[in-house]
């Protein structure tokens, strides 16, 4: 296979991501520009962090003036899932060696989809596939979010209030496909019973790392009950 | 450079820090073994927690909230985040195209903040 047919394919794959990151990356970099930070911290943020949902997060926080550490727990909560995204790619990634390290830090939600999903092109390099397609994914990321932050510094804010509804929106997509992947419904339920618990008690600010806080100890508290079920297959 | 500025390119930093080290580390600590049974069950529950209290926490003015229990927002307001909310819900269930999902939604959330 040539390197220009590798280069179709790899795009041709990436077409899905290509429609969702330029538009969410444009809603970003409007939406960072529109709330007063400088505008080319939204492509610096693309390169640096490469995360949609904990750059999005990091928006209000940083023009409240929220500390470091606080920045960086909730981006460790949002992000944690990434502790486990690795574990799928351990194998396929060992070959990759230079290009092992890009592929780590370019591992977004969408891009882990493709790769565990889209198999190779026969006779391509697997590494070359893999990297291409990190690397389209992030240049629609980072091109998005630099024109959305060079509009947003032009257009008034009245035109753009409202597209943070996007990331709400996002989340809802996120979950209805979490649904549809992994049915069973005793995360969903503690996770709102979590957060029910987290807003009564520690109030709107603090709800996101308190709920996944204690969802998480819900969740291993309810091991032994949700492991007899699965023995007995009756599912949860 | 002022303070502010400073502050925020040094949490940017950090939170990239944080997030290259979450996705390392699977690579790091099993890049050659079997991974504990109980972080393979709490792996395998992580994805529809955080998306659960990510969808909750874009709801939260719905709830009330203070010591007084007021509500944050005014029924219009309400209904401009949960019709579009459960709009994309549906088109998502029903079309599985995210970019529908999504663009659909925001624009009747836009639209429904200029009309109420």
């Amino acid at each position: 296979m040539t390197r220009s047919a590798l280069f179709r394919f790899a795009f041709k794959t990436t077409i899905p991501v290509l429609l969702g990151y330029s538009t969410i990356g444009l809603a970003y970099g409007l939406l960072l520009a529109t709330s007063g930070l400088p505008w080319w911290l939204a492509p610096l943020s693309s390169v640096v962090i490469y995360a949609g949902a904990a750059q999005f997060m990091s928006i209000p926080l940083l023009v409240g003036g929220a500390g470091v550490a606080e920045i960086a727990i909730l981006t460790f909560l949002v992000n944690a899932r990434h502790l486990v995204y690795g574990l799928s790619l351990i194998k396929p990634f060992g070959e990759a060696k230079r290009v092992r390290p890009y592929l780590v830090y370019a591992l977004t939600d969408e891009t882990y989809g493709l790769l565990t999903t889209v198999e190779a092109p026969e006779g391509a390099s697997k590494t070359a596939f893999y990297g291409l397609v990190s690397a389209l994914d992030q240049s629609y990321w980072v091109l998005g979010s630099l024109v959305g932050a060079l509009a947003g510094s032009l257009v008034p804010p009245s035109w753009t209030a409202g597209m943070d509804f996007a990331l709400t929106a996002l989340f809802i997509v996120l979950l209805v496909e979490q649904i549809k992947s992994s049915p069973k419904a005793a995360p969903y339920l503690v996770a709102i019973a979590a957060s029910v618990i987290a807003l009564a008690i520690g109030g709107p600010d603090r709800l996101l790392v308190f709920a996944i806080v204690l969802a998480m100890a819900g969740m291993l508290a309810l091991k032994p009950i949700i492991d007899r079920r699965d023995e007995k297959g009756t599912g949860g | 450079m002022n303070a502010n500025l400073l502050a925020s390119l040094v949490a940017i930093f950090a939170a990239g820090l944080v997030t290259i080290a979450c996705r390392a580390t699977p690579f790091l600590l099993f890049g050659s073994g079997r991974i504990p049974p109980f972080l393979d069950y709490l792996q395998r529950a992580m994805p529809p927690i955080v998306m659960t209290v990510l969808v909750f926490n874009s709801y939260k003015a719905l709830f009330p909230q203070g010591p007084s229990w007021d509500f944050a927002v005014a029924p219009m307001a309400a209904l401009s985040l949960v019709v579009p909310g459960a709009m994309a819900a549906l088109l998502q269930f029903w079309k599985r195209n995210a970019l529908l999902s999504i663009v659909g939604a925001t624009a009747l959330h836009m639209i429904m903040t200029r009309l109420g």
